[in-house]
């Protein structure tokens, strides 16, 4: 399965060489394959923090959707970006949904698991909203932040 | 009332046309029915035994007469011609045709308005009180932070695919009428020991197959933490809560499994790491929205009204309605008036667009322009001259709103059940229908006092049979309809799960044993004494006794 790169509200092959992937289970093992960083492989069910003394080893955190409806996974890129400041790419695999695009980006994914046959409606659907109302992990104002702004301004 | 800006219509607007998008996708064959489910359900669109539904939210159950007509015109345009409020100030359409339907969401959007996450496993439509801003009793009007909560839980990126549905019910009375503590998070604003004005945390509680009475997770959270410490609650539920089951999914269960203060303490950790990062609102905005909820200008009037005492003298019929449909109101010399949807021989909760239209005006003339929507599915008009109650109830009547049974037996709570729903094991409407016309007689009602009836016809419980003072709950037996009784409940302050009462009974055996249940009431309260209170003093077994009393000389 290709993986596409959000860069700028974007989507694009990846490019450059993929990191080794190594499951959680292995790192936990002590395997440590060998030069540069790895794409880690969590489970949805561990607490993400369980990585956090090791994270500089990793480019990549690749986090699991078993079913689009399992939305654990956002709550543990959320707390990659916010509180654990991960600065790698975070990739969605598993079952992904374009109606799920936009709250994967805000939720701190920018690499998605998916046929390059479905980028256009993924592109589309991480453009639904231009406004929001609540801070996340991505750089999205809410709206309480430009109403402020404005009322300053005017 | 909250008035949208440019950034609430935007956002409205572009889930109006995503959702065309995906009807669009759907019609066209590109999508399949399953691929389509979880989309629609995200935007209150399910599929009923005979046609779709679509769930309109009615945040916190406000409405102005403007909307309200919009929902009129969308029951008489898209519908047969009426509407059925829900238990969570909603209201269902239960006949619109699918390629209507984004058709009807821009109607809605143009009333600000919309059907954002009234389905799914989401956070729901956010509820309250409907006597918010007019309740003598309440600390503060609550609605402010139920807009805040509205805003923030709208397209929440990290909450949208919960292990199950999530509700929050907010009041601000000692007098609960918003079901706080059964509900997903129940909040109430009270003043504490020093005077300051904030939140008590319920958390867990709520109906369906295992009911539980919320637990308290935080006794007073200061007011601008709200957002955050939510967000707290939430991201522990969300990554914690169980998913392998959808029946034990909901967070009453986790906090159960748990236990309250284990729960507690993985929250308050979360809380700790979360609560100065930006999440909570600044005071400007809470300011902002605040202002939107001033009293309206309300006139400066004597508590009694002159006209009103003349009117009551003179005519019966309105002082029974005036007094079992009107409530005070804060403001010397106004009333809180409530338009029952329980008149005899029809749904509860059903309403014509002609009574929607009906209803707008008389708002609009006598109320500030304002209605609300009840979670005892009815509605009522929060800010009335008491020398305007004579007209009001007049115009009522004309539109067939003036039913004076709020609170009484009639006044009964009912899901749609089998006649509309795919989940339903039995009927509920008719059976809710033969005990409204059981106490029908003239006076009976009156005597029996405050009553509170409520009919599931499943084990999901959206009838909230389980805090009804008599809850019917409607099971499947070899295919036949049958009803088991509980008794005691309550979704108050002084809430508690009914108690079951024993075996099953048929459709008719039920209509019987309610009025056995309400004649040994009569027959052994003590003065001024409810039936619940009658009942909690008495205990379950001797209330058996009079289920059970037929069968047992048969």
């Amino acid at each position: 399965m290709p993986t596409l790169k959000l860069r700028e509200g974007a989507l694009a092959p990846y490019k450059d060489a993929k990191p080794t992937e190594i499951s959680l289970q292995s790192w936990r093992d002590g395997v440590r394959p060998e030069g540069g960083r790895f794409a880690i492989v969590v489970p949805n069910d561990t607490d993400i923090r369980e990585i956090a003394p090791s994270l500089a080893s990793f480019s990549v955190v690749i986090l699991d959707f078993p079913k689009f409806r399992d939305g654990r996974a956002y709550s543990q890129a959320r707390i990659l970006r916010d509180q654990l400041g991960f600065k790698g790419e975070i990739r969605a695999r598993g079952d992904v949904l374009r109606d799920q695009a936009f709250f994967m980006a805000r939720a701190g994914f920018d690499a998605f698991e998916l046929e390059e046959s479905r980028i256009e409606g993924f592109t589309e659907a991480l453009r639904t909203f231009s406004q929001v109302y609540q801070p996340a992990a991505d750089d999205a104002v809410p709206a309480w932040r430009l109403r402020a702004a404005r009322a300053v301004a005017a | 009332m909250y008035r949208y800006d440019e950034f609430d219509e935007t956002i409205v607007r572009e889930r109006v046309k995503e959702f065309r998008g995906q009807v669009e996708r759907r019609l066209s064959g590109e999508i399949t029915e399953d691929q389509f489910k979880p989309l629609r359900l995200m935007n209150g669109l399910y599929l009923q035994l005979h046609a779709y539904m679509l769930r309109v939210a009615i945040p916190y159950g406000t409405l102005s007469s403007r909307q309200m007509r919009q929902l009129a015109f969308i029951a008489r345009e898209y519908d047969k011609g009426y509407g059925h409020m829900t238990t969570r100030q909603n209201i269902q359409y239960n006949w619109p045709a699918l390629v209507d339907t984004p058709a009807i969401l821009d109607a809605l959007a143009d009333v600000e308005m919309h059907a954002i996450q009234t389905s799914g496993n989401c956070i729901r439509n956010v509820t309250s009180d409907q006597y918010a801003g007019a309740a003598e009793d309440e600390v503060e009007d609550p609605r402010p932070w139920c807009e805040i909560i509205r805003q923030w839980s709208s397209f929440h990126p990290e909450f949208s695919f919960l292990p199950r549905k999530f509700k929050i019910a907010v009041t601000a009375s000692e007098h609960d009428r918003a079901a706080v503590k059964v509900h997903d998070i129940g909040l109430r604003l009270y003043k504490n020991s020093e005077g300051r004005t904030g939140f008590e945390v319920l958390v867990g509680g709520g109906l369906g197959r295992t009911p539980y009475i919320g637990h308290v997770i935080r006794d007073f959270l200061p007011k601008e933490h709200l957002l955050s410490y939510l967000e707290a609650i939430l991201r522990v539920y969300n990554l914690f809560g169980r998913r392998d089951n959808a029946y034990k999914a909901r967070i009453k269960i986790q906090v159960n499994a748990e236990g309250i203060d284990a729960f507690r303490g993985m929250v308050e950790e979360e809380w700790a790491r979360i609560k100065d990062s930006g999440v909570d609102l600044p005071r400007e905005e809470i300011e902002r929205i605040r202002r939107y909820f001033a009293p309206p200008p309300f006139e400066k009037l004597p508590r009694e009204s002159t006209a009103f005492n003349d009117a009551a003298a003179s005519d019966k019929g309105f002082a029974r309605w005036a007094r079992v449909n009107t409530v005070a109101h804060k403001q010397p010399g106004y009333a809180i008036v409530n338009i029952s949807l329980k008149p005899p021989g029809k749904p509860p909760g059903d309403i014509s667009d002609e009574q929607m239209e009906a209803a707008a005006h008389i708002a609009e003339r006598y109320s500030f322009d304002e209605l609300r929507v009840t979670h005892e599915q009815n509605i009522c008009l929060p800010h009335v001259k008491k020398d305007d109650l004579y007209a009001v109830y007049q115009s009522l009547q004309a539109a067939d709103l003036a039913t004076a049974n709020i609170g009484l037996a009639s006044d009964i709570i009912a899901c749609p059940g089998l006649d509309y729903c795919t989940l339903a094991n039995a009927r509920s409407i008719p059976i809710a229908e033969r005990i409204a016309e059981r106490f029908s007689a003239a006076g009976v009602e009156d005597d029996i006092g405050e009553l509170k009836i409520k009919i599931s016809g499943c084990i999901n419980a959206c009838g909230h049979h389980h805090v009804g003072h008599i809850g019917i709950l409607g099971v499947d037996k070899k295919g036949e309809e049958f009803y088991q009784i509980t008794l005691g409940g309550s979704g108050a302050e002084d809430a508690s799960i009914g108690e079951i009462a024993g075996r099953g009974l048929s459709s008719d055996e039920v209509i019987d044993a309610v009025e056995r249940l309400v004649d040994y009431y009569r027959a052994n309260r003590q003065d001024g004494e409810r039936f619940l209170d009658a009942y909690r003093r008495l205990g379950l077994d001797r209330f058996k006794e009079a289920i059970y009393a037929d069968a047992q000389a048969a």
